[in-house]
């Protein structure tokens, strides 16, 4: 038994040993012929130096990515220049740094690749190798935003061209940055107008309520005001994406608080939820819309009492929401479209905090929607509770 | 003990965790009180709740068992358990919970910004879980076995086979109100027995603990033997003998005067051998023979530190090696940290952590009552080995008759809820990062993941079943100190740690660490510095782990980028109450308490 014991685990750590020896020099393998070789070592600079400037053009992005650009060019100094001002440079002759944004001037006025012949440059000290230089301008969306400036002893016509490649691949990849960045906007442009979207029917609603209490239960309507003032100023926030699930909860508390002043006892709210879940980072504003939708579409045009139950629970490495009424239910190709962005007339938001669930988290965290007429509806979100970048403001 | 009571107990242990689990989510099912504010935990029942999760068999069974078989030095496993809680209170709880992170490898990608050291310290989560896992399947297996005299794996795999089913169909859904009931209900089933066991020590004269002199047999003892042993006699004595000893089968003989009786057999000094079934009995006032292994010690030795009692060598690096994994092993593991995120902020986490520290320092002055008294009324466990069983079998060796039974059933009781506790949460915690990381986070792979979680500890625990419970607990947290307690307390309080330097860190401690284990495992216990270095490697693991990590993180200094750094540990190291954070470009919004 005790041999047999050994043996097996003496393999599983020398199996695992392999696995992971495999793993480590696996990509580092010389194979393929030394051209191959060369196409590789291309790919894997221009692979490493792409994250750095897909967060855009500033200093730190451009000392990061300024590192690989140098081996993909095999040049002895290169230096990334951005508005004016030089944001990294890479390679021996630091003393030259201070004229870079000077040597890039003709280019980024020109606007095309520049030769910077070696009288402007060349310091005197045989042993330097910054001698002379071509300057790339980047352009995007037809802005200069900055330049590429490689430096060598001697500028070839192959380096001109290599230099012209690069720069053309740099500027590719900071669209993409511009495009990451316009799609954040286009977010938070879509969450002001969400929270500039609290229906009007509802403000009516709720201050007619809190009117018809003024004589009879001044206490009440005073509390009610005071949850009306505190819903508003939480929708109305001017900062961040992301909330906590506790503040969420606690701004559909209050809703319902002023929806059940009107409904009184027609309405009924169960929550169940798991404490553990409480703090998980959820984006702005994703419960009131399904809550609103529940209460408005579901429960407004049934006559008997009716019932939401919404629900939390700690599923592990997720976090799992559901509202759920049993109300008159809807259509499920009007929640398709409406899912959709296809129906732009009595939309609350559904559609809007579906998409910006996938826009955070992916698209398998889209919305489910359960519903048929006249069977309730039962809308299902599903949040990680932890993913880089989502944090709670 | 009587079985239909055994399963008894564990049936109402399930059906009040159900009950509660059911139940304590439609505690929240009201219509006027609706306060979300009012769902949040208090730091009672937080702690509570990590103590129930953390109170496992080892320190429910293993602790006493330890204690009785090697003395006092052996207290540095409750006290590490302990006061590892005060390392984590001082330097990690607050800045944790404001991080963010759900789970260690949550933890290592915040702050690193790293896929790869989030997929190591992935590795390690399951690595530490599934040694963790190990002791509790013995520990079930063991009870069970004792409980109902069923085989020593049918323990292990039923409770394997449940904790594996029940995290597969979603979990226990309020998780933190189940493992605060579970608290209180192993604190009441360890201490009302233990009341009732330092009664029946003053009834019979209050004998001394620490008496110049071995134990012996308080009366004519018959001793059952589950599992074949080997154990030495030191003086030749004359015992009856029914099934095998010494590769003889020993039946009835006929008495002079007519009649029947069991064979007399006369033992001389040296080793003996008794097959499993047999049953042998000692007359009263004679000295305990001991497993092989362990050696017999005099009740003043055994109550003076430093002694090696009990036959261990190198007491003195032996402790300090286990204070050293207990102290900085708790905050590595997985789901101790889950725990804490039920706080509602980092004040919370530290205040939970210290009403962590007042319940388990409660808790832990009890076992060792087993372990000392066990000496006197149970020596024959040093016999079969199995002092591990000491908390279950003592109150009804000590309290005759029903009320012994019923305390014999509560304190089973209270094992079951620890193994079921512990498991289960572990389970969880490590399905829950094997399914993320591993298998993309579908709900169908949290159940695969769950299986995966599951199966490498049970056969762990079929393979190796000879290692004391609270000695395995040890090695989970020597790899826990040696691999996520640098990433922590580095991460935390240096500005200066990089991936790579993390990386390498986690692989060389958690790595050698990992190894001893395995090593200690396949080889078992033994004598010498190489046994003790391996089977306590926390003392050269962790130190190793520290060096290569700040090493690599001063080598790869250029690393770092700055701004990243400052944002992490601002949102670590910034009390929530002095404001939320300003978004860049605007000015910090004031947080105003309702």
């Amino acid at each position: 038994m005790g041999s047999v014991i050994t043996v097996v685990s003496v393999a599983l750590v020398v199996a695992g040993a392999a696995a992971a020896l495999f793993w480590l020099v696996r990509g580092r393998r010389g194979f393929g012929t030394p051209a191959d070789r060369a196409a590789y070592a291309t790919l894997h600079s221009a692979s490493l130096a792409a994250p750095p400037l897909r967060d855009g053009l500033d200093p730190e992005s451009a000392r990061r990515a300024a590192r690989h650009l140098r081996e993909l060019l095999g040049t002895p100094a290169l230096a990334v220049i951005g508005d004016g001002e030089l944001l990294a440079w890479e390679g021996p002759g630091r003393r030259h740094a201070a004229q870079a944004v000077a040597h890039a001037k003709d280019a980024t006025d020109a606007g095309r690749p520049w030769v910077v012949p070696a009288e402007e440059i060349h310091c005197g000290d045989d042993r330097c190798p910054v001698r002379s230089a071509v300057v790339v301008p980047l352009m995007v969306d037809g802005l200069v935003v900055g330049a590429l400036s490689v430096y060598a002893r001697q500028v070839s016509a192959g380096l001109v061209r290599a230099a012209g490649e690069v720069a053309h691949w740099m500027i590719s990849q900071l669209e993409l940055a511009e495009l990451d960045r316009s799609r954040t906007r286009m977010i938070e442009a879509e969450l002001r107008a969400l929270r500039a979207q609290i229906s009007p029917h509802f403000v009516y609603n709720s201050l007619t309520a809190i009117a018809s209490f003024v004589r009879t239960d001044p206490d009440q309507a005073r509390e009610l005001l005071l949850e009306f003032a505190e819903l508003t100023r939480y929708s109305l926030r001017r900062h961040g994406q992301f909330s906590t699930l506790a503040e969420e909860l606690r701004s559909v508390d209050r809703y319902l608080r002023l929806e059940r002043a009107r409904f009184g006892a027609r309405l009924r709210v169960d929550l169940l939820i798991a404490p553990e879940v409480l703090p998980v980072a959820v984006p702005f504003l994703c419960l009131q819309p399904i809550v609103e939708n529940a209460v408005r579409h579901g429960l407004g045009p049934k006559q008997t009492p009716g019932r939401i139950t919404i629900r939390a629970e700690d599923t592990g490495a997720e976090c799992r929401i559901s509202v759920e009424d049993d109300g008159v239910g809807m259509d499920p190709e009007d929640v398709r479209m409406r899912l959709a962005g296809e129906d732009d007339g009595d939309s609350l938001g559904l559609g809007n905090v579906d998409e910006r669930l996938r826009a955070v988290f992916g698209d398998e965290y889209g919305l489910v929607v359960e519903t048929a007429p006249g069977a309730g509806t039962k809308v299902n979100v599903r949040v990680p509770k932890y993913r880089n970048g989502v944090r709670a403001s | 003990m009587n079985p239909a009571l055994g399963f008894t107990a564990l049936a109402v242990v399930l059906v009040a965790t159900v009950a509660v689990g059911v139940y304590g989510l439609r505690l929240s099912r009201a219509t006027s009180d609706f306060y979300v504010a009012s769902r949040e935990v208090s730091p009672l029942w937080n702690a509570s709740a990590i103590g129930g999760e953390y109170l496992s068999a080892a320190s429910f069974l293993g602790v006493a068992g330890l204690l009785m078989a090697y003395g006092v030095d052996m207290l540095a496993y409750p006290v590490g358990y302990t006061a590892g809680y005060l390392v984590l209170l001082l330097l990690v709880a607050a800045p944790l919970r404001r991080s963010g992170a759900y789970t260690l490898p949550d933890f290592a990608e915040e702050r690193l910004g790293s896929t790869a050291v989030r997929k190591v310290a992935s590795v390690f989560v399951a690595v530490i879980a599934w040694l963790y896992l190990v002791p509790q399947l013995q520990g079930a297996g063991l009870t069970l076995e004792t409980v109902t005299g069923a085989p020593r794996w049918a323990g292990a795999v039923v409770v394997a086979a449940a904790v594996t089913g029940v995290s597969a169909a979603g979990g226990m859904r309020s998780v933190t109100l189940v493992q605060g009931f579970h608290f209180w209900l192993k604190l009441t089933a360890i201490a009302v027995p233990a009341v009732f066991l330092v009664l029946a020590w003053r009834s019979a004269g209050t004998p001394s603990l620490t008496a110049p002199d071995v134990p012996r047999f308080p009366r004519t003892t018959a001793v059952d033997i589950d599992q074949r042993v080997t154990f030495d006699v030191t003086a030749p004595v004359t015992i009856t003998v029914s099934g095998g000893l010494d590769g003889t089968s020993y039946g009835m003989e006929h008495a002079p005067g007519g009649g029947q009786r069991l064979v007399r057999v006369r033992l001389v000094a040296g080793a003996h051998t008794a097959a499993a079934g047999s049953t042998l009995t000692f007359p009263e006032g004679v000295p305990v023979p001991h497993k092989a292994g362990t050696e017999p010690a005099t009740g003043a030795r055994w109550a003076s530190p430093l002694s090696g009692a009990g036959g261990r060598g190198h007491p003195l690096y032996a402790v300090y090696s286990v204070l050293l994994a207990t102290f900085l092993g708790t905050m590595g593991l997985p789901h101790v940290l889950v725990r804490f995120y039920t706080n509602p902020d980092g004040r919370a986490a530290r205040r939970t952590t210290l009403l962590v520290l007042i319940l388990l320092s409660g808790f832990y002055l009890l076992p060792p009552v087993y372990g000392a008294l066990g000496r006197i009324f149970a020596p024959q466990l040093l016999l079969t080995g199995q002092t591990d069983t000491a908390v279950l079998v003592l109150p009804q060796i000590t309290q005759g008759g029903e009320a012994g039974r019923l305390l014999g059933a509560l304190a089973t009781a209270g094992a079951f809820a620890a193994f079921v506790s512990t498991a289960s949460g572990l389970t969880v915690s490590v399905a829950g990062v094997v399914s993320q990381d591993l298998l993309r986070g579908s709900t169908r792979g949290f159940r695969w993941a769950s299986l995966a979680a599951a199966v490498p500890p049970l056969v762990m625990t079929v393979a190796t079943p000879g290692l004391p419970v609270a000695d395995a607990i040890g090695l989970a947290f020597a790899v826990a100190a040696s691999s996520f307690c640098p990433l922590l307390v580095l991460g935390i309080w240096w500005r200066g740690l990089t991936d790579l330097g993390a990386l390498l860190g986690l692989v060389a401690g958690g790595g050698l660490a990992a190894v001893a284990v395995v090593l200690t495992s396949v080889r078992g216990t033994g004598g010498g510095w190489s046994a003790a270095l391996l089977e306590q490697p926390a003392a050269w693991t962790v130190p190793i782990a520290f060096a290569v990590m700040v090493t690599g993180s001063l080598l790869t200094r250029g690393r770092i980028s700055a701004a990243a750094v400052d944002r992490v540990m601002l949102r670590m190291h910034l009390p929530e109450e002095v404001g939320a954070q300003p978004e860049p470009g605007r000015p910090g919004v004031p947080v105003h308490r309702v």
